[in-house]
């Protein structure tokens, strides 16, 4: 839903059985299991406020090293 | 032999007149059956994503499925970000990009159908807040979520 509202999310659902490389790339031990930006992971389901937060906050950690004042 | 049973293939068809607003877009990256296969490249679940997606395209005249070869067509699944298939792309009102990767089954086709209908819509059931946070991101976020079909 969060790719449906920002032109700024890809949301990737991954069946994971499939590919096992990418199992072990990401170490997936129990689904559902969230990787953002590939810096954020957390597994289980969250809150929308909580993911929205967390997905915001990666967008502003991201940002801030390039000094992005247009944000 | 269909994969959706007729008292699901009619429980979906009426779904898809009370909800589907504006056409969409399904894009399959898969592999095409007739094409030989190459020891290594063999995809073992796009024969039955293929028909799962056709048997869905064709209970709405809203829904129209484009199928791409991944060898035959690498350049546009490169274009697509595509790296595993099968992978579903879906093209309507989403301001993002929205794909699946493997076959939609269990649980996660609940969420293929809820996403086509969305898409259609433009609209999802996120809060306000919500919206208003997505719309206002710093930075491009790639959000993977795995799961297993159960």
């Amino acid at each position: 839903m969060m790719a449906i509202e920002s032109e700024k999310v890809t949301a990737d659902v991954i069946e994971v059985s499939e590919f096992p490389h990418i199992a072990q790339r990401y170490r997936i031990f129990a689904v559902p299991k969230v990787v953002i930006n590939e810096s954020l992971e957390f597994e289980g389901a969250r809150p929308e406020a909580a993911f929205v937060a967390m997905v915001e906050s990666v967008a502003r950690a991201q940002a801030e090293p390039e000094q992005d004042s247009s944000a | 032999m269909p994969i959706l049973s007729p008292a699901d293939q009619e429980y979906l068809r009426q779904v898809f007149v009370e909800r589907l607003r504006d056409p969409i877009t399904i894009q399959l990256f898969t592999q095409r059956v007739t094409q030989i296969s190459i020891p290594g490249y063999e995809c073992a679940t796009c024969r039955e994503t293929n028909q799962l997606l056709e048997e869905v395209a064709a209970l709405s005249e809203k829904i129209t499925l484009e199928m791409y070869d991944l060898l035959q067509e690498g350049v546009k699944a490169r274009e697509a970000g595509v790296e595993e298939i099968p992978a579903i792309i879906l093209k309507g009102h989403n301001k993002g990009t929205l794909r699946f990767i493997g076959v939609p089954a269990g649980y996660e086709f609940a969420t293929l159908i809820e996403d086509i209908i969305d898409v259609s819509r433009g609209t999802t059931e996120l809060s306000p807040l919500s919206r208003e946070t997505l719309a206002k991101l710093a930075q491009p976020v790639h959000i993977k979520v795995f799961v297993t079909p159960t």
